[in-house]
């Protein structure tokens, strides 16, 4: 395995150039100090109530996402190449989708297997044909980028059904404006406060057409949700309602919400519950966090849905190695940022290639999340090797594998002082009349010393994200 | 505004409301407990309070040889839902479904009026009942001045003072109810002392002095608290606020509850100081805390709950 890549600290033992100014503020500081104002934050996360309930405890059981306060730094030439690199990406991808659920152009040329797509169960045969403001399907995609040993970036995931997290994004830098508000005199880093009033324009832009001064809601699963406090604050950040499933109606192919003053229309719908439990009448029948008649209304094109339904046919593990095909296919460009080299076990050279390097390999489910159902072949034992070994021999179109990354690590602070943490990054790109991306995103840590794993189900924390200003 | 927020903001209102009063009655009943008063009449006044908030028969159920503390119950049990742990709880999870709809820093303050709450409760000994008070009555002030300096005037202000303003003439109610069921049944006639005590328990004594120069008797008391438009807690000032608010919420539904609060308005206005004297007055408590009641339904059907799908 490669010496994983240091965010702050070069290959001659010194801060790199974008990371001197908080260098050197960090060397006048005790560690002492640092940890004294991560109890400062944790105290105020509190009171804030910027927690996620753990499901199934008692009353108020709430956790903090642990949050480290040293920052993740980016040099500003870096970002721009980083920035464009996405907008590429996620134009490319918007314009799968929309090709995807109309005329299917992409797979006519033979430059994705068909059946990866229309068998994929992510596919939704519902909204084959039906159009969508300004052909634009993922409103707010999750990138998640990683840099590796060689210091480039790589596209590690895309996430464009519910991408979360933005509201840790814009906590994290209230938080570190709060507790340090002498860096932000010394180092010259890049608004991101910007972001709630960028979505809340493009979610207007997409209103049905001829719609004066539209209604946009979000939709939350409710408060019990994990992911409650995100819904909550992005709607009261754009200062829309904030509505679960039993406070819509449809009417005459129409959405309606129920007010003090009698039934309001709506016009545009900011989901963060999943395509299966939004409306029972067409999918899980079940599900008692949508609204019957949902899609009848979307096929009518009364109401917009923001992420559009069937996006998750564009973020699935076995689509991901095409994103390069597409970028080409739908931009005649070659990708910025690229992929992590991913090899498609449904071809045979990949499968023996990787059945020969298993205990060198991350090995993926086509269809897993969250950091589970994977192998990390350097980390796992004989046994688990074997076994994984015969998982994959009985179904290998299942899987795919990428070479272990040595993830990018940044100093942080840990039990025993600063140390050096793998960390990842997750900038959010809002598609409207145009593409827009906040500066930086949320950089997420693998808390362990080693882990890479930086999800916050598993023990991830995270870490506020300085984009340099050009004048730096 | 959504139908479902405004019930939350309105049951967050009350909520808080409740937590308030019972802290008060409690703390005048712990106040009493420090004069000299014989066993029999200390228990009356304790099963008074325990009527007027209608928590006896689930302090029955709690404790049917009744040797469980009285304030302990209605300060901390969480299994009775009218207690004021379980008001402040049920408060601050009403405000966390609402939390987009009310300026942060009031859903700040709720929250860490909660969390000190629950700090309270992992306390031990005779201390923490006297602390909880303290910590409501002082939060019940800064959740209230958060209210009127950072929330927008909109529907959500509105539908919270509904709620607060509501809850409260109960309360007043209620804690008039309590001392004039305890001492009716004194053989030896009005007990000066203990309408003094509730007096101050509302930092009401000087305001009575400056209105009445007289001693403290039990009908002026209640004259204030019902009737004076000039009292801020008093049933009357409180039905101004409840109409004002609903005013400024009326939708095509509410004109027969606004009549109901009018006609109460009336009485109160109109009505005869006689009405109050000792014997007469439980059962004129009884009559307002069913006019309450019944306002109560009316902004529920209004406003709160949702018509059916067409």
């Amino acid at each position: 395995m490669n010496r994983a890549w240091d965010e702050m600290i070069g290959a001659d033992g010194r801060a790199r150039g974008h990371y001197r100014g908080y260098s050197e503020w960090l060397l006048a500081q005790g560690t002492e100090r640092l940890a004294a104002k991560s109890a400062e934050a944790d105290a105020l996360f509190h009171r804030f109530g910027i927690t996620f309930a753990v499901y199934g405890q008692a009353e108020g059981t709430e956790r903090l996402i642990p949050f480290d306060v040293v920052p993740r730094v980016l040099p500003h030439i870096e970002w721009l190449h980083l920035e464009a690199g996405l907008k590429q990406r996620v134009s490319a991808l918007n314009a799968f989708i929309a090709d995807i659920y109309d005329a299917q152009d992409i797979l006519r040329a033979g430059r994705i297997p068909a059946e990866l797509v229309l068998c994929n169960s992510q596919y939704r045969p519902e909204v084959q044909g039906i159009g969508v403001p300004q052909r634009i399907y993922a409103h707010i995609a999750g990138i998640d980028v990683i840099r590796n040993a060689d210091g480039r970036f790589h596209v590690l995931e895309d996430n464009l059904r519910v991408p979360s997290g933005v509201s840790y994004m814009l906590e994290d830098r209230r938080m570190m404006m709060r507790l340090f508000p002498e860096l932000f005199a010394r180092c010259q880093v890049a608004p991101v406060e910007h972001y709630p009033e960028v979505l809340l324009a493009n979610l207007t832009s997409v209103a049905p057409r001829g719609v004066d001064n539209p209604t946009v809601v979000l939709l939350t699963p409710g408060a019990y949700n994990s992911a409650y406090f995100e819904h909550a604050f992005l709607a009261q950040q754009m200062g829309i309602e904030l509505v679960e499933g039993q406070d819509l109606f449809v009417r005459d192919d129409i959405v309606y919400m129920r007010t003090t003053r009698g039934p309001q229309r709506v016009d545009v719908v900011y989901r963060r519950i999943d395509d299966d439990f939004l409306d029972p009448l067409t999918f899980r029948a079940d599900s008692s966090l949508g609204v019957p008649g949902l899609m009848a209304a979307y096929r009518a094109g009364t109401v917009t849905i923001a992420n559009a339904i069937g996006t998750g046919i564009a973020d699935d593990k076995s689509i991901y190695p095409y994103v390069p095909e597409m970028i080409r296919f739908y931009l005649g460009e070659e990708p910025l940022v690229e992929n992590v080299p991913t090899r498609v076990l449904r071809d045979p050279e990949d499968l023996a290639y990787t059945l020969a390097h298993l205990d060198e390999l991350v090995v993926k489910e086509v269809h897993g999340a969250g950091g589970y159902g994977m192998l990390i072949g350097p980390m796992a034992s004989r046994e688990e090797l074997e076994s994984f070994r015969a998982r994959i021999i009985a179904d290998p179109a299942r899987y795919i594998a990428q070479p272990t990354l040595a993830l990018s690590t940044c100093p942080t602070l840990t039990q025993a002082g600063l140390a050096p943490r793998h960390i990842d990054l997750r900038p959010f790109v809002l598609s409207g009349r145009e593409i827009t991306i906040v500066p930086g995103g949320l950089t997420r840590v693998a808390l362990r010393e080693g882990s890479l794993v930086v999800n916050s189900s598993q023990g991830g924390g995270s870490k506020d994200t300085w984009v340099l200003t050009g004048a730096s | 505004m959504l139908s479902r927020t405004a019930d939350h903001l309105y049951w967050l209102g009350r909520y808080l409301e409740r937590a308030e009063t019972v802290a008060r009655m409690l703390e005048a009943e712990q106040q009493l407990a420090l004069l000299p008063r014989p066993a029999e009449i200390a228990a009356r006044s304790r099963r008074a309070t325990l009527v007027a908030l209608g928590a006896h028969e689930a302090y029955d159920q709690y404790a049917p040889d009744g040797h469980a503390d009285v304030l302990e119950f209605l300060a901390f049990d969480r299994g009775y839902g009218g207690s004021i742990v379980s008001c402040i709880a049920r408060a601050r999870e009403n405000a966390r479904a609402v939390r987009g709809a009310v300026a942060s820093e009031m859903w700040e303050t709720i929250n860490a009026t909660w969390l000190e709450m629950r700090q309270l409760e992992r306390r031990k000994g005779p201390e923490r009942t006297r602390a909880l008070f303290d910590h409501v009555r002082q939060r019940a002030h800064m959740i209230r001045g958060v209210t009127v300096v950072a929330m927008l005037r909109d529907e959500a202000f509105h539908f919270l003072r509904l709620g607060s303003f509501l809850e409260r003439a109960d309360g007043t109610v209620r804690l008039l109810d309590a001392r004039s069921s305890s001492t009716a049944a004194d053989p030896h006639g009005e007990d000066p002392h203990e309408w003094t005590v509730l007096l101050r328990t509302l930092s009401a004594f000087e305001a009575y002095r400056r209105l009445f120069r007289e001693a403290v008797r039990p009908q002026r008391v209640a004259e204030m608290f019902l009737l004076r438009a000039d009292v801020p807690r008093s049933l009357r000032r409180c039905l101004i606020e409840v109409r004002e608010n609903l005013r400024v919420v009326a939708n095509d539904r509410s004109a027969q509850t606004v009549r109901i609060v009018g006609s109460l308005q009336a009485q109160l206005e109109f009505g005869d100081t006689a009405e109050l004297a000792s014997d007469r007055l439980p059962a004129y408590l009884t009559d307002r805390i069913e006019q309450l009641r019944r306002i109560g339904e009316g902004i529920a059907r209004d406003f709160l709950v949702s018509e059916a799908v067409a």
